[in-house]
């Protein structure tokens, strides 16, 4: 399937409280390779598999979470038209100021959920990627949970419905899943813009602008083992599994970095296509609809966000 | 060195180390308003009110969660602090 506007989210800047405890555990536990700082001593990261100049962003701060997710465009042109479109949905939209070395120029909004959303498409190659000639699975030896790419995140604010809309109208993305409320409201979407099941989630949720995780792309469940071996080791808080969804059908664990930040470490999940019709959840099923294995709800999982 | 935790409102009282996060102390005797998410200080779930002792906090918390006329009013996460004195503890609630 051809990408036809939205490519991926492919940077995301996450609040950090202790900068060095937790850079530690992205780059020995996640097994991120540090990229480099910016001059207010930002740290940029990458995952071993990525091209792109760098995905994962930690800034210090007083308060954990998500700063913002940034999404590549496939052209200039579907950048600047993304830029109008927004417009035109109600969201007036600025040229982002903070400095990201290596990434051109980003447009930077807030979306009715309270999250900040950027666009982009100009992003230079990382100095270090995967090799491209008669290429090997990878140049060194994965670390730590052998992250491949940033893949995903689960965002938790009001109005959810207007989200959705906003990322199918304006972003050309779809929902291959969908909850509903007993009274046919929208509780939660996975949204994509390629073959992935999905780029972003949403819940809704009363507090605007929250994070419940961002997901780490493993290579199979072979993987999430692996990942479960550290987790235990190196005694990492973990919330879930290992286990598997019913919904996008990945397979997962969900742990706390030391900020308190919720990471999963996701596998496999079905490829989407835009074609196929839309799976719908009832919110009465969810529980087994995120935890497949357990078969019911796991508390933390929808009360506890940064 | 350990100290003692009253929670006044179930009136039980366990041992906490002074090198022990009170948390950990929670989790290991099974007493306490046990609440918790990430451990790390970043989600919330562990807010609690230090009524009455002294302790540190070895561990930065999220702003987002204890403002700092809370702080000053020791209200704080369990998860980032260790007890330098007994206390006396019970469940943050908003009133
Ligand atoms: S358990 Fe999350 S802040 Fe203490
Ligand atoms: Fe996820």
């Amino acid at each position: 399937m051809a990408i036809t506007k939205t490519i991926r989210p492919g940077l995301i800047q996450i609040r950090v409280l202790d900068l060095d405890e937790t850079l530690d555990f992205y780059k020995n536990i996640i097994g991120l390779d540090e990229v480099g700082r910016t001059s207010d001593g930002r740290v940029m990261l990458k995952t071993y598999d990525e091209f792109d100049h760098h995905s994962v962003v930690l800034r210090k701060a007083d308060e954990a979470g998500l700063d913002y997710v940034a999404f590549k465009m496939v052209s200039e042109e579907a950048l600047e038209q993304a830029k109008l479109d927004t417009e035109k949905f109600g969201y007036p939209v600025e040229v982002a100021s903070d400095e990201q070395p290596g990434f051109g120029k980003r447009y930077s909004f807030k979306l009715c959920t309270g999250h900040t959303i950027q666009l982009y498409h100009e992003v230079e190659l990382a100095s270090d990627y995967p090799m491209l000639r008669n290429p090997d699975p990878w140049k060194e030896e994965p670390r730590g949970i052998r992250a491949q790419r940033f893949d995903h995140l689960l965002c938790y604010g009001p109005n959810i419905a207007e989200a959705e809309r906003y990322f199918m109208e304006v972003l050309g993305m779809f929902a291959p899943e969908v909850c509903n409320t007993d009274d046919g409201k929208r509780f939660a979407t996975w949204l994509t813009g390629g073959n992935k099941a999905h780029d972003i989630a949403f819940v809704e949720y009363e507090q605007p602008g929250k994070m419940h995780h961002f997901a780490f792309y493993l290579q199979d469940w072979n993987d999430i083992g692996h990942a479960a071996d550290l987790i235990g080791k190196y005694r990492v808080k973990r919330d879930v599994g290992p286990t598997r969804h019913a919904i996008t059908r990945g397979q997962t664990i969900y742990f706390w970095e030391p900020s308190g930040n919720r990471i999963e470490t996701y596998a496999g999940g079905y490829a989407a296509y835009p074609d196929n019709p839309q799976r719908v959840w009832d919110v009465s099923e969810v529980g087994r609809g995120l935890f497949y294995y357990e078969g019911e709800l796991i508390p933390s999982f929808l009360s506890v966000v940064s | 060195m350990e100290y003692t935790i009253l929670d006044v409102e179930t009136n039980e009282s366990f041992n906490c180390r002074e090198d022990e996060p009170l948390l950990s102390a929670m989790k290991r005797t099974h007493k306490g308003p046990i609440q918790y998410g990430c451990g790390g200080g970043g989600c919330g779930v562990c807010k609690i009110h230090v009524l009455n002792g002294d302790f540190i906090c070895f561990k930065k918390m999220s702003r987002a969660h204890i403002s700092s006329e809370e702080y000053a009013d020791h209200i704080v996460l369990s998860c980032c602090i260790k007890p330098t004195s007994n206390l006396i503890i019970k469940k943050f609630s908003q009133d």
